[in-house]
């Protein structure tokens, strides 16, 4: 956390900071254009349009979880209701031929979502940590359960759907075919993006950030963090909302699992693997979770395990996230040392490797006698074929996983060393770590 | 083309005479009563690992779980009775091992840091459990000495296996009472419920009484998953539909008392019973609203029974008692 | 000269799997291959590969070998539309689904607009499962045909068996309070007025799907009825529970279920020791006087550890062949065309229809009861030794209601 919080108040930019800040913006929105002509296929347009919406919604979580502090289980709420209203919003414009195009119609989800975020979050927000926790999760399973009931509304079980096409149409897109709601999405995460950005910016982000490292010397200077974390609160709501509308336009369906725990842990994770102490973390994250989720499944039945470890491993041995990775060799790469570290990446990778193809072996030849007796026991795994029931590639397996977690265990010992002699290297060029 | 929902319970000739109502009553007092016994099974240790080491455990119901399938397991090839011991120890020597190689490591990152870890442990689990056990039903039967019913309440049997388990839930509350009030770790985790530094400072083995007591609260969750698995359905989604209803009925209780938690066990637990029971609805009790309100979201409310709410009557008190009462009913502790 | 050399080389298997892509028949199985609904997706996966493999056997459909590929939803309606663009793009142009009846209704919705909105790439998706009468009413698409008896006609083949059982005088409705639970009490409700005006509805029952863990107050309610037949579509634990509740409680009442034969339900039945009391209705049982499909079941059954819960598939797979030889093509748009209307000598013996209409598939239905076997019943349910029993057949035009379909057709 300490990385955020700098110590000396920074000085204003020069032109030279200001060109590359805003060149990189510039930047993004180019790749966003060109991303569609090098993977031009639907269900990549698919996954990029999944991975907008996942952006933003991971971002407005992290306004809550990385700027703030409040961990919240039911963050998914904003996100659904934002996406049951927007359904009805697109029946009710198309019914009545009002004249709003489908751009506009996701801050109508982003209206909703700082709606219910205003109703719900003052008393949500009276206390933080452990409390505000369940009390999001209270909250969250109650609404779940309540789609159920009011069924006129949420449409039961099956949800409620909408025909995006039937709308006014905006420089002749209807916005049937994929690539046109890839453009949709693309510049709304875009401009969420930039919006978030700025608001970590402004003093509101900057006390927000106060109140998660201590609220009590908050209220000394003078501010309530009731009042911060409850504006907060609102900001992340609206953008699920927006995330939510974009998700309803996609599949032009919403039904209560938008609102269900699952996705309010989906996004959990995403956030946290990402990284909740900058930025870009939450981006990286809802990239990484996203390709993970479509992907792992077709390589493995027991992708949800998998899953489920990789978070364990992040919550343990990574708690910044992948940025945070990444992030802690920053100093490093300033001061010119980065290079004595990564040769013992490089030793320790093998075994680590090893350690982990092993296991992945001893899981997929237990799930085939576990879950699929009967069948053929030459089994495909991450798309490498290997006969389970062969003792060999048990002993293999075995062997790997021991072998390769002693083996491991000494190299790692040995990457501590390289970080140490990297760091004080670092310190005494005079670049704070 | 279906017509729109009516509530279903006006329609049914519900005249029940008397007896049958008292018989409906005394039934649902005792599951009611059973039921809360088990939430306090597990919401005891719950409340004793929150206390102590400050963590609200995610992954409790996992453990309940757990010992659920171990029971099954053990019961499968030694009986049950063996099983009814063994299970509980396997339960709570993996809880004893998540707490000194997981959590401990996890504690210096802070307490949402330790909440991220038993959330992905929870998940962890019944991922696993699923792998090995398939995610159908598994055959945990009820061992035969107890297959038999206990006595007859107007035309119900009631099963003695029900019986054996409020026996067992009451021995172990008395068993937790005693060690607690006359037991010298009962002493020291009775101060760590209340000032836990201070225990710290006084030089007692922090860490391991933080493994003991880990230790000691996963197994009784085990030890309510082994004796309510033939009772209950034993399957892979165990842990998922008992897990939200224990949060609530911690922090209802109030997080660090146990005495909370035993009332709000009792409470919940007899909530639940009664509400599934009860066909009562606005519309039942003042008319169906007019035609024009038909398939509007007014209907719905008009016309839901308090049987279809009946889940959700936990979390509606969670959140009016984290609203007017945050420490919870006997709460003695601000999170 | 390096380069094109790389190029051709990459170039090559292009060439190849284009050439063999030609070849295969793809049908996107859409179901859960993960999480809470896995086992009955493999289940249905397994039985639609055999089925795949008996075509190829015979040479395949059309001169291609059918291939199933699995795409798994994870039970959620998003996830299978993402599935199905998956499947689009990989070549798949018939899509199977049936576990769940809002994954369909999405499905549906979704194969609909896509038709639309990209002719000459039309998918076809056939339901073998999901049994939400609304699919082929109000909420009916030409590119959707269903293979299952949907839970109103069911229920009319159940109430027509009822019509014959005079000892049937008190009925309890006890269901799930989803969209099928209402469906069951509603059409039962209104059939049962019409057929029986005798029988007297003595409770109807709403509970909340999935949640309750012990159902001995809502039996105590049925004791209490009187009743001497319950009636419902309770699955899953629902189902295995409110037997349980019923076997502790002594509850001693005929039981008329949709889904006793499903995972788990016959060892429920056994556990609750109701010989020969819990009734199903179903499209086909294995112990039926019909020896092609013994046949098959043995074999089945030798291949897997599980009995055919799917005739219905069978049926679809083989009308699937058959319209695509009469049309003598595998294009969609020409395959519905054949399929809708066409007559077919279904699995488990007897005729069956594809209604035009509303693409739903009419057939004989079966009522048919759980207990111990005699030499007529040579196969039994989940290794519990006790196998289904016939009690009714009921004729296919018996099943047939009208629909409100009003389907709008391509030109």
């Amino acid at each position: 956390m300490s990385d955020v919080a700098a110590t000396v108040a920074p000085p204003l930019p020069t032109a030279a900071e200001k060109l590359r800040f805003f060149s990189l913006w510039v930047l993004a929105a180019v790749a966003l254009l060109l991303l569609p002509q090098i993977f031009g296929s639907g269900s990549s347009l698919t996954t990029f349009s999944l991975i907008g919406i996942s952006i933003i919604f991971s971002l407005s979580y992290n306004i809550l979880l990385g700027q703030t502090g409040m961990l919240s289980f039911g963050h998914a709420v904003y996100y659904g209701l934002g996406g049951f209203l927007v359904i009805h919003a697109i029946n009710i414009i198309g019914a009545n031929k009002l004249p709003v195009p489908l751009p506009i119609v996701p801050l109508i989800g982003g209206i909703t979502g700082l709606l219910f975020a205003v109703l719900l979050g003052w008393v949500s927000t009276q206390r933080s940590g452990t409390a505000f926790a369940m009390i999001s999760l209270g909250v969250a399973e109650l609404i779940a359960s309540s789609a159920l009931i009011l069924r006129t509304f949420f449409g039961g079980e099956a949800g409620v759907s909408a025909n995006r096409t039937k709308l006014l149409k905006l420089f002749g897109w209807n916005f049937g075919p994929q690539i046109q709601i890839y453009y949709l999405v693309a510049a709304w995460t875009l401009i969420a993006v930039i919006a978030m950005y700025a608001l970590t910016r402004t003093p509101l982000g900057r006390m927000c950030n106060a109140v998660r490292d201590n609220p009590e010397r908050v209220q000394f200077v003078g501010y309530n963090p009731h009042t911060v974390r409850y504006l907060a609160f609102c900001f992340a709501g609206f953008f699920a909302g927006i995330a939510g509308a974009l998700a309803a336009i996609n599949f032009e369906i919403a039904n209560s699992a938008y609102l269900g725990a699952a996705q309010s842990g989906t996004v959990l994770f995403a956030t946290y693997i990402g990284g909740i102490g900058f930025f870009i973390g939450p981006i990286v994250g809802a990239i990484f979770v996203t390709f993970l989720s479509l992907g792992l499944s077709d390589l493995t039945q027991v992708w949800q395990l998998y899953f489920g470890l990789i978070f364990i491993a992040v919550v343990l041995f990574a708690p910044g996230g992948i940025t945070g990775l990444f992030m802690m060799h920053r100093p490093l790469l300033k001061a010119g040392t980065l290079l004595r570290v990564l040769p013992s990446y490089l030793v320790a990778l093998v075994p680590t490797l090893a350690m982990l193809a092993g296991l992945v072996l001893a899981v997929e030849t237990i799930v085939h006698y576990t879950v699929n007796p009967g069948d053929d026991s030459h089994i495909k795994a991450f798309g490498v074929g290997f006969d389970a029931a062969s003792p060999s590639v048990w002993a293999m397996s075995l062997v790997l996983l021991i072998g390769g977690f002693l083996a491991a265990r000494r190299t790692w010992v040995w990457v501590g060393h390289a970080w140490n002699d990297a760091t004080s290297l670092a310190r005494e060029k005079g670049v704070a770590t | 083309m279906h017509p729109s929902r009516r509530n279903p319970g006006a329609d049914a000739s519900s005249n029940f005479s008397g007896a049958v109502v008292l018989e409906l009553i005394v039934i649902s007092t005792l599951n009611g009563i059973l039921f809360g016994m088990l939430l306090f099974l597990m919401a005891s240790g719950l409340t004793v690992i929150f206390s102590m080491l400050g963590v609200l455990n995610f992954a409790h119901a996992s453990f309940y779980m757990l010992g659920a399938f171990f029971g099954f397991q053990t019961s499968r090839w030694l009986g049950f009775w063996p099983a009814l011991l063994i299970a509980p120890l396997l339960a709570g020597a993996i809880g004893a091992g998540v707490e000194r190689f997981g959590l401990r490591r996890v504690h210096r990152n802070g307490h949402v840091a330790e909440l991220l870890f038993t959330f992905g442990l929870a998940f962890v689990i019944e991922e696993v459990v699923q792998i090995i056990w398939g995610k159908s039903p598994v055959d945990f039967r009820i061992p035969p000495s107890l297959d038999f019913s206990a006595f007859t309440i107007f035309s119900t049997n009631y099963p003695a296996y029900k019986m054996f388990m409020l026996l067992v839930s009451i021995a172990i509350f008395v068993g937790l009472l005693v060690v607690l009030k006359k037991t010298r770790i009962g002493l020291i985790v009775q101060a760590a419920l209340t000032h836990p530094h201070m225990v710290a400072h006084l030089g007692h083995n922090v860490g391991r009484i933080f493994m003991l007591v880990f230790g000691v609260g996963t197994a009784l969750a085990a030890v309510a998953g082994v004796i309510a698995g033939p009772a209950l359905v034993t399957q892979s989604n165990m842990a998922g539909l008992l897990g939200p209803i224990l949060f609530v009925v911690v922090v209802v209780g109030g997080l660090g008392s146990l005495s909370g938690a035993f009332v709000a066990s009792l409470l919940i637990g007899l909530v639940q019973t009664f509400a599934v029971s009860m066909n009562g609805s606005l519309s039942g009790a003042f008319g169906p609203l007019g035609p024009a309100y038909a398939a509007t979201w007014l209907s719905d409310i008009w016309g839901v029974t308090i049987a279809q709410i009946a889940p959700i009557v936990p979390y509606v008190l969670l959140v009016l008692i984290l609203i007017f009462r945050p420490m919870g009913l006997l709460g003695t502790r601000d999170t | 000269m390096r380069k094109s050399m790389m190029a051709a080389l990459f170039a090559l298997p292009m060439l190849c799997t284009g050439a063999i892509a030609e070849e295969t028949l793809k049908i996107g199985y859409i179901d859960p291959l993960s999480g809470g609904g896995a086992s009955i997706g493999e289940v249905g996966l397994k039985t639609f590969q055999y089925l795949a493999d008996e075509v190829n056997a015979k040479g395949g459909i059309q001169g291609r070998k059918v291939e199933i590929v699995p795409l798994d939803n994870k039970t959620n309606p998003q996830e299978s539309l993402i599935q199905a663009q998956k499947a689009i793009d990989a070549g798949v142009r018939y899509i199977t689904q049936g576990n769940g009846s809002s994954v369909a209704g999405a499905l549906s919705d979704f194969v609909t607009k896509y038709n639309e909105r990209n002719p000459g790439k039309e998918v076809l998706y056939f339901n073998y499962a999901a049994v939400d009468p609304v699919l082929t009413n109000a909420k009916c698409s030409f590119w959707h045909f269903r293979w299952d008896a949907n839970s109103d006609i069911k229920m009319e083949a159940l109430t027509n068996y009822m019509k014959t059982a005079p000892a049937i005088k008190n009925v309890y409705l006890i269901n799930q309070d989803y969209s099928f639970g209402e469906s069951v009490r509603s059409a039962a409700k209104a059939m049962l007025a019409v057929k029986r005006p005798d029988i007297k509805i003595v409770g109807d029952e709403l509970h909340p799907l999935l949640k309750i863990t012990d159902f001995a107050p809502y039996i105590a309610k049925i004791k209490a009825s009187g009743a001497d037949t319950v009636v419902t579509g309770n699955w899953g634990q629902d189902f295995s529970l409110l037997l349980k509740a019923a076997a502790d409680a002594g509850l001693k009442v005929n039981w008329y279920t949709y889904y006793a034969g499903g995972t788990g339900g016959p060892t429920a039945v056994k556990q609750a020791n109701l010989n020969h009391q819990v009734f199903a209705v179903g499209e086909g049982i294995p112990n039926l006087d019909n020896p092609p499909s013994q046949e098959f079941e043995k074999a089945f059954r030798a291949k897997y550890d599980f009995s055919l819960f799917y005739p219905r598939a069978v049926n679809e797979m083989r009308m699937l062949a058959l319209a695509a030889d009469k049309a003598k093509s595998v294009d969609p748009v020409k395959v519905a065309a054949a399929l809708e209307g066409m007559e077919f000598e279904v699995f488990d013996g007897g005729k069956g229809y594809m209604r035009k209409e509303d693409h739903q598939f009419f057939q004989p239905i079966y009522i048919a009861s759980l207990g111990d076997r005699s030499e007529r019943e040579p196969f039994d349910e989940e290794k519990t030794g006790w196998g289904w029993r016939l009690v009714a057949k009921i004729d296919t035009p018996s099943t047939v209601l009208p629909t409100t379909c009003k389907m709008e057709r391509p030109n």
